[in-house]
């Protein structure tokens, strides 16, 4: 086991190095001279040569790369251009939005999924079934800017329930989360679906059911034990997903969170700060994945076993 | 059978929309300020938009705009990724386990965040956007390759073709591309459904094609502002959206079905 998370660790920290090679080479991608970009074409030679030197750009970019990695070292990202505070502190004001968002999404999808994909396995070519796939494909179908705004025309327009947008108490985060939850569900309830079809085959459960347990305990204390290693895999690839389609839920919902920072930074032209807010969530993302494989490893021993052999 | 037939009907209609768009009598620029916000009627079947331009004509517009991205995205990630992915398991070694890690750091970054910081820094406009899409698309592709040449490797007939001096270009593309080609194509129809949404979700961020030119996701993002006093400037573009997504993702599952791939986690 210590070995296989060693040898985990490690690749995921290759990963963070190179992401973050990748992030620094963004800025090298602006059309023309990003300092330009960044102030306008009527900006004074001496402010252009100031913001040059601030952002390292005169200098060759293994030396910027070099300066860049040291900063990130010290948890030192710079200053954001448009508001002139540091961007660490702007970051950590915009993450807890982020993450409570990403975590609510998460528990519509969990507890939307796995009660669907429960029910159509065993009820295999019922109607149930056939609704339950409905559901999944058209949960894949419709985009987070399709369904946000029926949400928000339906439940707070029509129907009054929920505020139209921003960030203010509980009943707020509930239309966002349903709509960047919904998607994941439809995903992970035909992984649920599949998996547990998979495993109601095996013998275990015949055994089980030989012994006289009834069906409710057959399914939830020996097929789903392990029907669920495959969802978890699911769960922690699909977070990428969801932390994606955070920026444009954010930006529907004006929910002020990392994802609406990046698209303000890309407005303002505050390229650090966008760099920043993709790194943010980049690593946010190789660290869940990197945790799911080692629960994985943790709860199916196989795993573990088949890697280091 | 439905589930075959209907969409590939409404495909063909999405493509012959976005085909036969330009030789249409259709005038998706023409602001009309008296009709401003007009729901549907007999004059303008699907009603007209926030400047007064009749939205039907906008949809077919933006119907040419997504179909030209999804189409170019999906070629070129599919060359590149396939190109790269075949290419790294047939050299193995070094090669490889750096292709490999490339790879890995691409899939580091949830794709359509990528997309957005690209177009975000190369600015907005079509060319950008395919550019931004395919710099995401190409891995997904590049993975499956190359796993399924691996595969393919050291299989009798391959091996038969090396022993009978066949040059490398020749082996990959005439004996292993041939058998690596389904789950290609499989992937290919899901990634189209993935552009198409992103494509859309790049314009509604204002990051993609540009006014007047009309895309899908723009003429959401206008309904949005709207959908209190034209909700039919919402609903209509959402659900034509709607449509081709679910399309597409239908075939590709009959696809799948019919070619009997199994996709293997791969998202």
């Amino acid at each position: 086991m210590l070995r296989f998370l060693a040898s985990r660790i490690l690749s995921a920290l290759v990963v963070v190095l190179g992401v973050a090679c990748l992030v620094f080479l963004l800025i090298h991608l602006v059309p023309g001279d990003p300092v330009e970009v960044m102030l306008g074409e009527s900006a004074r030679p001496a402010d252009r040569e100031a913001l040059r030197r601030a952002l390292g750009l005169h200098q060759p970019i293994p030396v910027q790369l070099a300066e860049y990695f040291k900063g990130l070292a010290a948890l030192d990202l710079g200053e954001s251009l448009h508001s002139k505070r540091p961007i660490v502190e702007v970051l950590a004001e915009r993450i807890p939005a982020t993450a409570e968002l990403a975590l609510a999404a998460l528990l519509v999808a969990v507890v939307l999924a796995i009660p669907l994909g429960i029910i159509a396995a065993v009820k295999p070519q019922s109607g149930f079934d056939a609704g339950a796939m409905i559901f999944a494909v058209l949960g894949v179908s419709i985009p987070n800017f399709v369904m946000g705004p029926l949400l928000i025309l339906v439940f707070s327009f029509w129907l009054g329930w929920f505020p139209v947008s921003g960030k203010e108490g509980f009943s707020s985060l509930i239309l966002p989360a349903l709509t960047l939850g919904t998607a994941m569900s439809a995903i992970l309830a035909r992984m649920v679906r599949s998996s547990l079809l998979e495993v109601m085959r095996e013998d275990y459960v015949r055994t089980a059911r030989a012994k006289g347990l009834g069906e409710f305990q057959v399914i939830l204390n020996h097929a789903m034990k392990n029907a669920t290693l495959p969802v978890i895999t699911i769960l922690g690839l699909q977070l990428g997903t969801l932390l994606g389609g955070a920026v444009i839920t954010e930006i529907v919902f004006s929910w002020p969170g990392v994802g609406q920072l990046t698209i303000e930074s890309i407005q303002n032209r505050d390229y650090p700060v966008l760099q920043a807010c993709v790194l943010v969530i980049s690593l946010a993302y190789v660290i869940v994945n990197t945790l799911t494989d080692l629960v994985y490893a943790w709860l199916d021993p196989r795993i573990r076993i088949g890697e280091t052999a | 059978m439905t589930r075959v037939w209907l969409p590939a009907i409404l495909l063909l209609a999405w493509v012959a929309a976005a085909l036969l768009a330009p030789v249409l009598p259709l005038n998706p620029n023409e602001v009309q300020l008296p009709k401003i916000l007009e729901g549907p009627g007999a004059e303008a079947w699907l009603g007209h938009d926030e400047l007064g331009r009749p939205l039907l004509d906008r949809l077919v517009s933006g119907a040419r705009t997504s179909l030209l991205v999804a189409i170019s995205v999906v070629a070129i990630s599919i060359f590149a990724g396939t190109l790269i992915g075949m290419t790294s398991a047939w050299l193995g070694g070094f090669w490889d386990h750096l292709i490999v890690r490339i790879i890995d750091v691409f899939l580091a970054f949830p794709g359509i965040l990528l997309a957005i910081a690209l177009s975000g820094i190369l600015g907005p406009g079509i060319e950008n956007v395919v550019f931004a899409l395919a710099v995401v698309g190409w891995v997904g592709f590049a993975r499956l390759a190359r796993a399924q040449t691996l595969s393919y490797r050291h299989r009798e007939h391959v091996l038969a073709a090396i022993a009978m001096g066949s040059g490398t270009a020749r082996i990959l593309l005439r004996h292993v591309l041939p058998l690596i080609a389904a789950p290609l194509i499989v992937e290919a129809t899901f990634g189209l459904a993935g552009i198409i949404i992103a494509e859309a979700g790049l314009s509604f961020l204002g990051l993609g094609v540009q006014p007047p030119d009309a895309s899908w996701g723009s003429v959401i993002r206008a309904g949005t502002r709207y959908m209190l006093v034209a909700p039919h400037l919402l609903v209509l573009p959402s659900l034509a959206l709607m449509l081709v997504v679910l399309s597409v993702n239908m075939l590709g599952d009959s696809l799948r079905d019919r070619l009997d791939v199994k996709r293997s986690g791969v998202t």
